[in-house]
């Protein structure tokens, strides 16, 4: 399944957000992850499906002013 | 100062953007004095170990985050942003930014309104960063805010302090708000000024992640806050447009 992960087309196998992060290498990351547009907070990712399209954005601790 | 029902010493806030090195931005904010420092939320590549390595080294400051809403541009981006700042920050705190230009990053107070009511009502301390408008003040406090941040002079200028009577009647009109300058500080003596004017801090980043060097550019605005904040509580003469000698006149010879 492809799936827009930070603006870049990725496959993944995963078919849960918590499986599809630990597939792309953030499964111990302190992250925060929205599904087209909506925050999914930690306890509802095991429960959140990928669909093919969807659009992941997964932020991190970041510099700011 | 008191945010938040949260007793802060320190009158300058401090932004971790844009220092040449990790180590030089560990010092800077040892050499503020600042107890708090804001912080973002962005996309990372590889993992989130980048993401990390900033997160420990904040945390081993032992300072408050406050994470932004930086480049939001609308109601419903800056709302996601503060949710997903929240869990990661593990903080209520949230600087509020709703950009509505690009090339003044002049706040949209209409949508900031908004999503600073819908923060409120969803348990989010909202400092939000709004122009010395006070009708959008009045609102911004009608929406939940508990502290105002207008803006100096539009963020990254370090033009200082663009409209002193506008800054000074808002301080003015609101006695009892805890108002933090926020943007356009670029000297220490912009930040005196803030805190000469009455106002609670000021939070600035690039004065001094820009400045040669920065550690002595943030122990500079350190002082300059102190100063300002201490001239304040001396109560400033009177200013007059004509001079008046210092010098008793009574007693003067007569040499002439």
């Amino acid at each position: 399944m492809k799936i827009i992960v930070n603006g870049q087309s990725l496959d993944v196998t995963a078919t849960l957000l918590d499986a599809a992060l630990g597939e792309l290498g953030y499964g111990e990351a302190r992250v925060a992850t929205a599904l087209n547009g909506e925050f999914v907070p930690v306890p509802a990712r095991a429960s959140t499906n990928l669909g093919d399209g969807d659009r992941l954005e997964i932020l991190a601790p970041m510099q700011g002013g | 100062m008191q945010v938040y029902g949260v007793d802060i010493n320190s009158r300058l806030l401090l932004g971790t953007a844009q220092y040449p090195s990790p180590a030089i931005l560990g010092d800077a904010i040892q050499a503020s004095g600042t107890e708090i420092v804001t912080v973002s939320l962005r996309r990372e590549a590889g993992g989130g170990q980048h993401g990390q390595a900033f997160w420990t080294l904040i945390r081993d400051m032992g300072v408050r985050v406050l994470p932004n809403t930086a480049g939001c541009h609308t109601v419903k981006e800056a709302v996601t942003t503060a949710q997903m700042a929240r869990e990661v920050f593990d903080t209520n705190w949230i600087k509020l930014e709703v950009i509505g230009d690009n090339d003044t990053l002049c706040p949209n107070v209409f949508d900031l309104v908004e999503a600073a009511r819908l923060l409120s009502e969803d348990g989010f301390d909202v400092f939000p960063y709004t122009t010395e408008d006070l009708i959008v003040a009045e609102h911004l406090l009608q929406a939940g805010c508990k502290v105002l941040m207008p803006w100096g002079a539009p963020i990254g200028t370090g033009l200082g302090l663009n409209n002193v009577y506008g800054l000074r009647t808002m301080r003015a009109h609101f006695a009892g708000v805890p108002l933090i300058i926020d943007a356009g500080i670029g000297l220490p003596s912009h930040a005196a000024h803030a805190m000469e004017l009455g106002f609670d801090a000021v939070l600035l980043n690039t004065a001094v992640a820009k400045a040669g060097d920065p550690v002595a550019m943030a122990r500079a605005f350190a002082q300059a806050v102190e100063a300002g904040s201490m001239a304040r509580s001396a109560d400033p003469m009177e200013a007059r447009d004509m001079a008046s000698p210092s010098t008793p006149v009574l007693g003067k010879a007569s040499l002439g």
